[in-house]
């Protein structure tokens, strides 16, 4: 498993990579961009993956300890952390496509009530919800397998399929979820963070 | 292969931190540190990171030293991306280059 999270690992790091580089050539165009970011949503997603992490360990926990109904409590947990999280994400997205924060929109950063451009250099403030729209969805991918996953070991759970000598598939799968929690942990700063102190004076 | 189980409360505190941390770089992400907000806001990333492998996906605790050369590495090469990209385009306007 953690062989597979090192090809994780470098799979993310180019995305992180192509941000550095972007947000190095264009600061004021991306951070323009990062202010019109939804802080708030951004924070919430973040606690509600921090929480889901720790029932994913509680589950884990209960899978060592061979307490068959904790592991299915704890994973249920998790499902509906997981899906809260992808929740407000959506909402956040509807945010931007109502904004005329898409890239590839014909009215890319037309004010929906004045009517007027509010960025200096549109084009690569389009690149700047590009790598976010990208970096994002890619991630919003993952926890769409992680719930699958998740959903699939609570079932199995239930079936008493783990005891407290043959529980790899509920580790693993933690395993991955936590990692999944580690992008939205670097995300934040990065999309959300770092320009914030712009859009609030 | 024997496993250490690690008490929930462990588990508890581990999150209760993670909820600290996040809360006082959200707070600190109101105030204009300069050039320090992104440091900041990164150290203290790291250290989410390095409290959700450690405790949560059980660095910490593993018996295998092959767990560890296969996070390490993954860690180096992400630096190594990282560092070596940075090198070219934080330095590129250094110098004044003739003729451009």
């Amino acid at each position: 498993m953690w062989v597979f999270l090192v090809t994780e690992i470098m799979f993310f790091g180019g995305l992180f990579t192509a941000y550095m580089v972007y947000r190095i050539s264009y600061p004021s165009a991306f951070d323009q961009g990062s202010i019109h970011m939804d802080f708030w949503a951004g924070t919430i997603n973040l606690v509600v993956l921090l929480c889901s992490s720790l029932t994913m360990a509680l589950a884990v926990h209960a899978a060592q300890m061979g307490e068959r109904k904790k592991i299915v409590v704890m994973l249920i947990g998790t499902l509906v952390l997981g899906t809260a999280f992808l929740v407000i994400k959506g909402y956040e997205y509807h945010e931007h496509w109502v904004d005329h924060n898409v890239p590839g929109d014909a009215l890319f950063g037309i004010d929906p009530g004045t009517g007027q451009q509010i960025y200096q250099d549109p084009r690569h403030t389009e690149l700047f919800f590009l790598m976010y729209f990208i970096m994002t969805a890619v991630h919003a991918l993952h926890m769409v397998i992680g719930i699958g996953l998740v959903s699939f070991i609570a079932i199995e759970s239930w079936r008493g399929r783990y005891t407290r000598y043959y529980h790899n598939p509920v580790e693993n799968v933690g395993l991955y979820w936590h990692f999944v929690d580690i992008i939205w942990i670097w995300l934040y700063p990065l999309l959300y963070l770092i320009s914030h102190h712009h859009a609030t004076g | 292969m024997a496993e250490t189980i690690v008490s929930s409360r462990t588990y508890i505190v581990v999150w209760l931190t993670l909820m600290a941390l996040s809360a006082l770089t959200a707070g600190l992400s109101w105030i204009n540190l300069g050039i320090w907000s992104g440091f900041v806001a990164f150290a203290i990333a790291s250290m989410k990171m390095l409290l959700v492998a450690l405790f949560f996906m059980h660095l910490r605790y593993t018996h295998q030293k092959m767990v560890w050369v296969i996070a390490l590495v993954g860690f180096f090469w992400l630096s190594l991306l990282l560092s070596l990209s940075a090198t070219d385009y934080v330095t590129r306007n250094f110098l004044p280059v003739p003729g451009k």
